[in-house]
């Protein structure tokens, strides 16, 4: 069920303010693109103009095309509702519905949808979303406890669990481990292993190891300089990058001599 | 006084001199004290001897910490001192508020003062105000249920919609501008609308609800605007990335996570406009009988009860002992402590609601 996309000469603005230019790649289906890159360069704008959560902040537009499944997602026919709900979102910082229980945090994609179902499929629903997101064992007891009641990387498992719940087509993560400790940071990327066989998932991180770690292809993105929109300097399969890099600027990089 | 020798290097002075704790305990001892004495002595009245002991706490305590404690000391203690003053100096009149409206006005409150209303009541016959208390209850309801749909829809554009727009800028300054109107405009402007409506004659409570949620209207955007602006953009955008429509992000989202609030801000802002009494003075006018229609006829609200019973208190009864005040005064500060009784349990709803509305962790 998972899609790839296209992305051609894409400009992301913020206002009169260009964010990142000029970015071409094709993200691969079920494979995990990693982005690297200094603070600032244009990782997430990039990552939330893919399911179109770039335009909730007011006066931010798009230019060029991003296309998912022969479709161009900035057409001025296609319902940016209904592509979030194809294409999923997990944040940098875990963000539960603090008036939810587990379970319904769970099943809010659902329920926020007022999609009528079942005890019996909702229940089946959290299951699985919740074992998919590795969470279960730990609070199979409690699903009706709030969500917030939850540690740090226990709630940002239980945003996944609420992600993949709806059955995305592809899901973004923004820095998914950067407030985890090591601990929940390896259960979140042996998550995304198992997910990768049905999923398409694009992941932004600061974490260099993690990149190599969990990503088939990785994209550099970086600044020419401050001030200047950010570009993509390099997009190639994860081996590549990190063994040996076409781009002089991405090896430095990589190896930590600068950004 | 200050200390000349540097200390020597590699030495780390953390103990410094302290008064004792029970050190502004005896100098607010010795203040009242001294200031007694001298109120005794010159035969001052009980004014001075407070402001004056006040003056000496504050200025004492803080020149004893300053020989003792330094310099940074004696400024701590003289802005403590200084707090807690002006906190003890707002607290006297509430104090002194509750205990008059309740020394004078118990002795009025039985169950017939609040089953009987005035109608035929002549002299010191039992009267009451359960006219008033059904019209103040029935004009502020009314009032409410226009103000808060409006007040709440107003703020939802404003945070959620409206962003940065030149609309939701005009919106914020006419109601900033709402806020400020003097209660009587609002009366006048709800009589002048329903004058030029119904006639010259009319006097109806549901004119008293009009003008009253002209001034219940901002305190509701305001307070829900400050509540909408707490929910952190996090919630909101969690809920887009799932596939939510922006509608359903804030009922089903943004408005149960800050409802307690909301709804808090509401009770207060009923609680602020129940005690009004110009724009009803104007519109729904005074009757001493019992009106259940909002739509008809005049309709009396408490605050209007006690204008009307203090300014035209009868006649005192002729045998009654010299000194006697006339019946209104007694029934006045009566109606005053119901009222008093009805804004304290809005607040304390207002408490509870909060309370179990509110964001629960663990």
């Amino acid at each position: 069920m998972a899609k790839s996309i296209d992305v051609s000469d894409l400009d992301i603005y913020y206002g009169d303010f260009k964010a990142v230019e000029g970015v071409n790649m094709t993200i691969k289906a079920r494979s995990v693109t990693a982005f690297i890159g200094p603070s600032g360069c244009g990782k997430s704008t990039f990552l939330r103009s893919l399911n179109r959560m770039h335009e909730v902040i007011p006066g931010a537009r798009v230019e060029g095309k991003i296309m998912v499944d022969g479709q161009s997602l900035y057409d001025s026919a296609i319902d940016p509702v209904a592509v979030r709900r194809q294409i999923g979102m997990v944040f940098q910082r875990p963000n539960p519905f603090p008036t939810m229980s587990i379970y319904d945090n769970v099943l809010a994609g659902n329920r926020l949808n007022s999609k009528r179902m079942k005890k019996a499929t909702a229940d089946a629903i959290v299951e699985k979303s919740l074992r998919g997101a590795n969470l279960w064992t730990e609070v199979k007891d409690r699903l009706n406890k709030p969500g917030m009641g939850l540690s740090g990387g226990q709630q940002q498992r239980l945003c996944i669990a609420r992600a993949i719940a709806v059955e995305p087509q592809v899901l973004l993560m923004d820095e998914p481990c950067s407030a985890l400790d090591p601990i929940s940071t390896s259960a979140v990327e042996d998550l995304i292993h198992e997910l990768k066989a049905d999923y398409t998932i694009v992941i932004v991180t600061h974490n260099m190891q993690q990149a190599a770690r969990v990503s088939d292809d990785t994209g550099f993105f970086n600044l020419k300089a401050a001030g200047q929109p950010g570009h993509l300097v390099e997009f190639n399969s994860t081996k590549k990058m990190f063994s040996n890099p076409d781009n002089d600027a991405t090896e430095a990089y990589i190896s930590g001599r600068f950004g | 006084m200050t200390t000349v020798d540097a200390p020597p290097r590699g030495s780390l002075p953390l103990a410094a001199a302290r008064l004792p704790v029970w050190a502004p305990g005896l100098v607010a001892a010795v203040a009242f004290g001294a200031s007694g004495l001298l109120a005794l002595l010159a035969g001052w009245g009980i004014t001075a001897f407070v402001v004056l002991a006040a003056f000496l706490f504050v200025a004492g305590l803080p020149l004893w910490s300053a020989v003792v404690e330094g310099r940074r000391g004696a400024m701590d203690r003289l802005m403590t001192s200084a707090v807690w003053t002006a906190f003890v100096a707002a607290l006297i009149p509430l104090v002194w508020l509750i205990w008059t409206v309740l020394s004078e006005g118990l002795s009025t409150i039985n169950s017939a003062f609040l089953t009987y209303d005035m109608r035929n009541v002549v002299g010191d016959d039992q009267g009451g105000i359960y006219h008033a208390i059904i019209g103040t209850l029935l004009v502020t309801a009314a009032a409410a249920i226009i103000s808060v749909p409006v007040g709440l829809f107003c703020a939802i554009y404003l945070v959620e919609y409206g962003k940065g727009k030149q609309l939701a800028r005009w919106i914020t300054f006419l109601v900033d501008v709402m806020t400020g109107i003097p209660s009587i405009v609002a009366g006048l402007f709800a009589l002048a609308l329903f004058v030029l409506l119904f006639g010259p004659e009319i006097r109806l409570g549901f004119g008293g609800s009009v003008a009253l949620s002209l001034l219940m209207i901002p305190i509701v955007v305001r307070s829900t605007e400050e509540m909408l602006r707490l929910v952190p953009d996090d919630l909101r955008e969690a809920s887009y990335a799932l596939g939510v429509p922006k509608w359903r992000t804030i009922s089903k989202v943004v408005l149960p996570t800050c409802i307690g609030g909301i709804i808090t801000g509401i009770t207060l802002a009923t609680a602020r406009i129940i005690g009004e009494t110009a724009p009803l003075l104007v519109i729904a006018g005074k009757t001493d009988s019992v009106n259940f229609n909002l739509f008809g006829e005049r309709m009396t609200t408490l605050p209007v009860y006690i204008y009307y019973s203090f300014t035209q208190p009868g006649t005192v009864p002729f045998d009654a002992p010299p000194g006697t005040d006339p019946p209104g005064i007694a029934r006045a500060w009566g109606a005053a402590l119901v009222l008093i009784v009805i804004v304290m349990a809005l607040n304390l709803i207002a408490r509870i609601i909060g309370r179990i509305f509110a964001v629960k962790k663990g």
